[in-house]
């Protein structure tokens, strides 16, 4: 019984490997030195009180805030169709089409911006939060047409039967019946999108023009050691804020996985 | 309700459905790559952009030490980064799928810190690393070492540990999913026919998971060979990437057409090696077997 446990201990200082490097943000952010290094000098809130003054930081933040919610909209009810299209039906180049909607997952971050760029400069679009829209939600696809896949997939298809032979319409059946049972799937859809955009930041990095979203202000901050403290503030604020949206998510998506069950 | 009449069959609901977002999709993978292509063969002078076709971008590229160098690195860090991250997840994705009591909590914990923003992780990494940073000052404060060592960050080596530490779920999750599919008898029969467990690993469990080892290395190696952020934050010179140069032509070069043609150069490369590997990997599994 040798084996299982040097393996366990593996796996706990794996666990260490993937979480302590993110910790340190959260942990300096509290520091009153500027310089991020031990010895901790002291402990303070201030950086954390100086974030609300800074008006590119606010205005930032509801840009990215903005973009995420357009794109969690877009990406979901896109996905939502995909979805229900995939589970439900069968059809021919039904795989294709599954594939295509993944590809956005393995194409190099750094060529899906720049021929986007080139491609909406070319049909005149000026970089803006509309092309990063655009852009985002192209990410975002994948992510909801997978979860809202398997939300449908625990969908008794049965339940729909039953009400289209009751005589209720294609609409009702699908606002009554459908969307009640699917709709755990849909928040955590609308969750993890929301979090793809927030977090994204190549794409934003070449298509967001003069209009920077949170990840491209800490960007142009990261480069100055005297915002360290700031951005570190800010990083722990966002590190925080994606963690509970995507607890949340998963929350509801197991929901979605057990109603289906009854 | 007349118009629903057109939907009735199974096939033409599934493709009008699926239409909005496979559109979508389809329509920002191919026009961005036709616009691309037709950049690549034109050229331009500060900001005036000609569009006589050429394939001077082609033969600049490839004449350029730099483009070869970066692009061979590229290739050489995204191919030590899948090595190294699957190497560290096996294990793990070992441990779940066959030790774990509770196997949800452990993929849970293992994906959590892939949800926080990559950015800041890979921010994380240049703080650790750092010359004056906290790896180095722990060191010191601890007295384990006399002076703060200088080869973690701005090489090759951070940015391997950075991208090993990123992608580590994209590993564990396709490992364990064919961990999974494995037919507990199959274990119990070579077992009962006399392998221990190491042979049993060796001839039973490993060929089994070649599938799911594919495709983690696969969904690594392509992002990381045009990966922007890592070497770009932890890199130095000598930790520069094909991207960084493509950013450049984009940015404050004003290259485009040049751009273009090291965006194209690099996606056929990087499906060039996929490929191989894709070849060379099932050919050995099934000699394994």
């Amino acid at each position: 019984m040798r084996r299982p446990s040097t393996l366990t201990a593996y796996a706990f200082l794996y666990l260490v490997f993937l979480y302590l490097p993110v910790l340190f943000l959260p942990l300096f952010s509290f520091n009153s030195g500027t310089i991020v290094a031990f010895p901790i000098k002291g402990w303070t809130l201030d950086w954390y009180r100086k974030l609300g003054e800074q008006d590119t930081l606010i205005q930032a933040l509801w840009n990215s805030l903005g973009v995420g919610t357009v794109v969690a909209l877009l990406s979901t009810a896109m996905g939502l169709f995909a979805a229900r299209a995939f589970v439900r039906y069968r059809f021919r180049g039904q795989r294709a089409a599954e594939g295509l909607v993944m590809l956005p997952l393995v194409i190099p971050g750094i060529i899906v911006a720049s021929s986007m760029l080139v491609l909406f400069l070319f049909i005149g679009l000026k970089p803006s939060l509309l092309t990063v829209v655009l852009g985002h939600t192209f990410l975002a696809l994948p992510f909801s047409v997978s979860i809202l896949k398997s939300a449908f997939d625990d969908f008794d298809a049965s339940l729909e039967e039953a009400s289209y032979d009751l005589g209720v319409g294609v609409f009702d059946t699908f606002r009554r019946v459908t969307l009640p049972v699917v709709s755990p799937g849909i928040v955590a859809s609308l969750l993890v999108t929301f979090t793809v955009s927030f977090d994204e930041f190549v794409l934003a990095f070449f298509l967001s023009g003069n209009q920077p979203t949170l990840p491209v202000y800490i960007w142009s901050q990261i480069r100055f050691p005297a915002k360290l403290p700031n951005v570190l503030a800010l990083g722990s604020i966002l590190l925080l804020s994606s963690v509970l949206l995507l607890v949340l998510a998963e929350y509801f998506r197991r929901r979605s996985s057990a109603s289906g069950v009854q | 309700m007349g118009v629903w009449v057109i939907f009735r069959s199974e096939a033409s609901r599934g493709y009008t459905l699926s239409a909005p977002a496979t559109a979508y999709v389809g329509f920002l993978v191919a026009a961005p790559l036709l616009i691309l292509i037709a950049y690549s063969f034109w050229t331009q002078t500060y900001v005036t952009l000609d569009k006589t076709p050429t394939l001077k971008n082609y033969s600049d590229a490839f004449a350029d030490p730099l483009v070869r160098h970066l692009m061979l690195r590229s290739i050489w860090i995204a191919g030590a980064v899948t090595a190294v991250t699957v190497a560290l997840a096996y294990p793990i994705a070992y441990f779940i799928a066959m030790k774990a009591r509770k196997k949800t909590i452990w993929l849970l914990l293992i994906t959590i810190p892939f949800w926080s923003s990559y950015l800041l992780r890979v921010f994380a990494w240049k703080l650790i690393l750092g010359f004056n940073g906290v790896m180095n000052s722990a060191l010191l404060m601890l007295g384990l070492i006399d002076e703060p060592l200088d080869f973690l960050l701005y090489n090759e080596f951070a940015v391997v540990l950075t991208l090993a530490h990123a992608w580590a779920p994209f590993a564990i999750l396709p490992i364990y999913v064919s961990l999974q599919k494995i037919d507990p008898s199959l274990l119990e029969a070579a077992t009962d026919l006399g392998n221990s467990p190491f042979q049993r690993f060796m001839r039973v469990t490993l060929p089994l998971t070649i599938p799911g080892i594919i495709a983690a290395c696969l969904i690594i190696f392509i992002p990381t060979v045009g990966d922007y952020v890592t070497p770009a934050l932890v890199g130095g010179s000598d930790g520069k990437m094909i991207a960084n140069l493509i950013q450049v032509q984009f940015g404050a070069a004003n290259n485009w057409p040049l751009g273009a043609t090291l965006s194209l150069i690099a996606m056929l490369s990087v499906g060039f090696v996929a490929i191989v590997f894709v070849i060379t990997a099932t050919r050995l599994g099934r000699r394994i077997r």
